[in-house]
């Protein structure tokens, strides 16, 4: 980053933590950008003429006659169709050895959409998932997490939702990933031959986690443009989000911040908020759609970080494996996909909600039965009947590897339920039994 | 000569600024940018500094910067035309600003002065009149909307003179007043009144007793609101707290509704406009949307501006309290505002409390709880604000700051309950745990068997000891397992699984279960309730299992059919059938 002209410079830092750096500098503004010795800073406090700087690559070696210079703007990206196909680092600089892109220079974290300008999102986001389209419906707009433990293959599924929903444009912001799931989503989005889809902001585990900080916003500056600029329906992925959480908490104990729940910023909730409601649908056909991923410590979700997010967030995803089919699942009971009720019934079948809402209950039923037997206790008729149903609807609909459409679903699950369980035992409406379910002769 | 001051310090949406005069706790000032004026409130002064939150992002803000102190606080206006509005937190009409984005430092004025109001003169000159007095009335949205001495006015005032009957802007001048000392007090149709200040222009405050129907059988029958009462709504995300917030508000038998989301999702409150317009208020068969005003505040809108928007929310709400009317006030969620004060308390350095929240947060929600209620205006009529909060506790802990001050402060308890949602038992309101202290209230009691009829109240105790009952016998079905019971215990705890089914569980995305009048509800408890008197006879317990469910499921049906259609009564006759095939000889002697 080259020092332009009658830029002041200034050698006299006063303190220096571990993630900031103060000194003596006038007319700064806050959240304005700044080099530290060649590293990128940010102001974060100015008392009088003192102003603190977050030092994102972190302060180790910094001497305090480095230089500092002020940039005189905020965090920002420069937007354009360039962006396409396209690796980046948190500052927005390439990383795939190709040129700079042009385009106009846009700060990020820009400001929220106004309520009344957003459009109610309808679109549903088929990905043939049964247990996302079915029993947790995705609609474009929306923003939604997978809750997961580390061991879980969510980046696979969210590779694979990537890749079925047809979108224009997909966004991956990764935060803290690992070098081989950074190469693991290069090669299965180049092996699709849709790499000119898709623009990344990458920062792995070798960078410092402090930078990780600026991925969503930037991810999010792209997938404005995008979304604003062309009506184009964007997907931005963000994984992982307990990482970026994770960040903010070693900030904010620098910065000698009061610690709320679980050692983090008491403004966890309004700076995540920050990032999820950038998800929209726009009046112009434009959209934003999020999937993220928050890993959980042992199932956790009552953690600050999976907490805070299920309050923001337009419902979750959990996968489980399913030890009776031997297959990872959609979790039917703790999944939900809040604006599910905004398409299914209306852009699918009439008999999707009902239909959905009875299997899951008897799934729950089987899960009673399982613990009765468990417990040594014998089954009643209706307790077998439940434990064969649920096989066959977590193998068959459940299942992350199932792939088809809406109606093959629907038509599945009728199948499934006619085989083992009589009409009044399912509490649907009579016309939609008559209408659809088959005879089991 | 107003105070002045220069930016000294920033903190985030903290803001130091030296004065040059004095200053008030929670003044309003302006700091002054090169792009925009950026309001704020003080919140603390130590010596010639005043420290105040910024409604806006303070990014790019420098020191040196000018800022203009206003000499009030924060300030509403109140006024016709308010209804229908989208307001934010601080009042602004959030469809008169431009642009998909909303920009740091626009400010819209709710209020149309240019709009003509036909207005009706209530008062005459020579009538003696004091604050919140009716001085007129026009029309807003086609219900009456009356024009009040400004209620800053203190002690007794003389009517001067009124205006005739005729059509006026928000900028005429409609009375004149004359206070003691003989001083003239022109009065226009809008008025202004500081948001933190509670509204008390009024005769007396009682207990509040009439039941304010909601349409929620849960709700109605189990735990009843009333016009002018206080409850809320903790659980844990994903338990149905926003759908079940909508349908009160929905279907509530208000006047006026005043829905503020506060730091939640922007998608919710894009529910509420689309929807409301469209849709019909049961009560009226006229939009939803002309009773309603909504104060958003979205999750991701500037931190200080979502505390103020309940206070917004509140004062307009009394606002139209003192009209007269019964206005319900729903605050999505609570506990984001406390949130708010939170990050404040924490970058002023205060000394946390549980948490790191406040110390005097249960203060703080109490008084505003308190804002509520069913109140005698001077004149002898009443009004009344039903408030209903949500709290989103974190990690579903109900034993956390937030919750255990609301509990304190309000008097109906609706607990969601995570295992209830995990079984799709929607709305997943605990039948148990949940509570009404109005039912308690001798003068609620005696409204409900004027109104209802004198088995109401008794059959509801009945309904709640059988479900209270069916939960212990299926607490020993677990632990003693199926044959582990006698044959009782398991029509018993079917018994209560039908009044679960039938009474709790409610469809809210069913056209017709989602809203059930109280004279439908009435018909199906007394037929529910006749059901679990009933005496009948099995053989093993499966058999048991699978008959309730039939019951159940005709009683279902019922519940999506149109009240006392056929198909109500062609549901209604295959039950009584049902029924007649297992009930034994006790029954029919």
């Amino acid at each position: 980053m080259a020092t332009k002209a009658f830029q002041k410079i200034y050698t006299k830092i006063t303190q220096i933590t571990k993630a900031t750096c103060s000194l003596k500098a006038a007319n700064v503004g806050n959240e304005e950008l700044a080099t530290v010795d060649g590293n990128l800073a940010q102001v974060v406090k100015i008392i009088g003429d003192e102003v603190t700087l977050q030092v994102f690559g972190g302060t180790e070696g910094l001497r305090t006659n480095a230089e500092v210079v002020f940039m005189g703007k905020a965090p920002s990206l420069r937007v354009g169709d360039q962006l396409s196909g396209r690796f980046f680092n948190a500052f927005g600089d390439p990383i795939d050895g190709g040129p700079v892109p042009e385009g106009n220079e846009v700060e990020i974290g820009g400001p929220s959409v106004n309520p009344v300008r957003r459009k109610q999102p309808s679109e549903l986001i088929a990905t043939g998932i049964a247990g996302i389209d079915l029993n947790n419906t995705l609609v474009s707009g929306q923003k939604i997490p997978f809750f997961a433990d580390p061991d879980q293959p969510y980046n696979q599924v969210m590779a694979n939702v990537a890749l079925r929903a047809k979108t224009d444009k997909i966004i991956l912001g990764g935060m803290g990933l690992t070098n081989d799931d950074y190469l693991y989503f290069k090669n299965i989005f180049s092996n699709a031959g849709v790499l000119d889809h898709i623009i990344s902001f990458v920062n792995t585990t070798e960078n410092p986690p402090v930078e990780r900080l600026l991925i969503p916003d930037m991810a999010l500056t792209a997938a404005e443009y995008f979304a604003v600029e062309k009506n184009e329906k964007v997907l931005v992925l963000l994984t992982d989000m307990t990482l970026y959480a994770d960040a903010l908490s070693i900030v904010s104990n620098r910065m000698d911040q009061i610690p709320s729940k679980d050692s983090m910023p008491g403004s966890l909730y309004s700076d995540l908020a920050k990032i999820y409601e950038k998800a929209v649908q726009f009046p112009d056909g434009g959209s934003i759609t999020i999937i993220a991923v928050t890993t959980l410590s042992g199932g956790d979700i009552t953690h600050a970080i999976p907490d805070n997010t299920g309050y923001i967030t337009e419902g979750q995803l959990f996968l489980r494996r399913d030890t009776d089919v031997g297959k990872v699942i959609v979790d039917p009971f703790r999944s939900l996909s809040r604006l599910k009720q905004l398409v299914i019934g209306k852009k699918t079948r009439e008999d999707h909600p009902q239909l959905m809402n009875a299997a899951v209950r008897l799934f729950a039923d089987a899960a009673n039965a399982k613990t009765k037997l468990e417990n040594g206790f014998d089954l009643s008729d209706y307790d077998e009947r439940c434990l064969d149903f649920a096989k066959e609807y977590s193998s068959q609909i459940l299942a992350i590897d199932v792939n088809i459409d809406t109606t093959e679903m629907l038509d599945t699950t009728w199948k499934i339920l006619a085989a083992h369980f009589r009409v009044e035992e399912l509490n649907i409406k009579q016309d939609l039994v008559n209408k659809y379910m088959p005879k089991v002769s | 000569m107003s105070t002045k001051g220069i930016v000294k310090g920033i903190i985030s949406n903290l803001v130091i600024v030296e004065v040059d005069g004095p200053v008030s706790q929670n003044e309003i000032c302006y700091i002054l940018s090169k792009e925009a004026r950026l309001m704020a409130e003080v919140i603390k002064v130590v010596g010639p500094q005043a420290y105040v939150q910024v409604f806006e992002s303070t990014r790019g803000l420098k020191v040196g910067f000018e800022v203009e102190f206003s000499d009030h606080m924060l300030e509403v206006q109140l006024g016709p035309g308010l209804l229908s509005r989208n307001l934010d937190g601080l009042q602004n009409d959030l469809d008169k600003m431009e642009g998909v984005f909303l920009r740091s430092g626009e400010y819209t004025s709710p209020l149309n002065t240019e709009q003509l109001w036909d207005f009706k003169p209530l008062a005459k000159a020579g009538d003696k009149v004091q604050a919140a007095d009716w001085l007129g009335e026009t029309q807003e949205n086609l219900q009456p909307h009356k024009i009040m001495v400004p209620f800053v006015l203190e002690g007794l005032y003389t009517v001067k003179s009124i205006v005739e009957k005729g059509s006026y802007t928000l900028k005429d001048t409609i009375a004149v007043l004359l206070d003691v000392q003989g001083n003239e007090i022109p009065v226009t149709m809008v008025q202004r009144w500081p948001v933190k200040k509670a509204l008390k222009a009024y005769k007396e405050k009682p207990r509040p007793f009439r039941l304010l129907e909601t349409g929620v059988r849960i709700i109605d029958i189990a735990n009843p609101i009333v016009e002018g009462g206080t409850g809320f709504i903790p659980g844990p995300f994903g338990t149905g707290k926003t759908v079940l917030q909508h349908a009160i508000s929905k279907q509530a038998e208000a006047d006026i509704v005043i829905m503020a989301a506060c730091g939640e999702r922007a998608n919710e409150v894009v529910e509420i406009f689309t929807e409301f317009p469209e849709l019909e208020d049961p009560h009226t068969g006229r939009k939803l949307m002309e009773r309603t005003i909504i104060v958003a505040n979205t999750s991701n809108m500037p931190v200080a501006a979502r505390e103020a928007s309940v206070y917004t929310a509140m004062t307009i709400a009394e606002y139209y309290r003192s009209m007269g009317l019964k206005v319900l006030l729903m605050a999505d969620s609570t506990s984001r505002w406390a949130q708010a004060l939170r990050e404040m308390s924490n970058r002023l350095e205060e000394l946390p409390g549980q948490d790191a929240f406040p110390m005097d947060l249960s203060a703080i929600i109490a008084g505003f709880y308190g804002r509520a209620g069913y109140v005698i205006l001077n004149n002898g009529q009443t009004g009344s604000i039903t408030f209903i909060g949500t709290v989103s506790p974190a990690g579903g802990n109900l034993k956390e700051p937030v919750t255990e001050g609301t509990k304190k402060a309000a008097r109906c308890f609706f607990a969601l309950e995570q295992a209830r949602a995990d079984s799709k038992r929607y709305p997943a309101i605990n039948p148990i745990e949940s509570y009404s202290k109005y039912i308690e209230y001798p003068e609620f009691e005696e409204y409900i068997q004027k109104t209802v009829s004198d088995e109401w109240i008794p059959m509801v105790n009945e309904m709640k000891t059988l479900l209270q009952r069916g939960k212990e016998v299926q607490e020993q079905i677990n632990i003693l397992g199926d044959d582990g019971v006698p044959l009782d215990y398991h029509i018993t705890y079917w018994k209560s699984e039908v009044i679960d089914f039938v009474i709790l569980q409610q469809d809210a995305f069913d056209k017709i279960d989602a809203l059930c009048p109280i004279e439908r509800q009435q018909y199906m408890l007394k037929k529910v309730m006749g059901i679990t008197r009933l005496d009948f006879g099995f053989d093993n317990f499966t058999e048991i299992m699978d008959y309730f469910k039939k019951v159940i499921n005709i009683l279902r049906q019922m519940n999506y059919s149109e009240f006392e259609s056929d198909k109500f009564k062609e549901f209604e006759k295959q039950l009584e059938e049902l029924l007649k095939e297992r009930i034994t000889q006790k029954n029919q002697g």
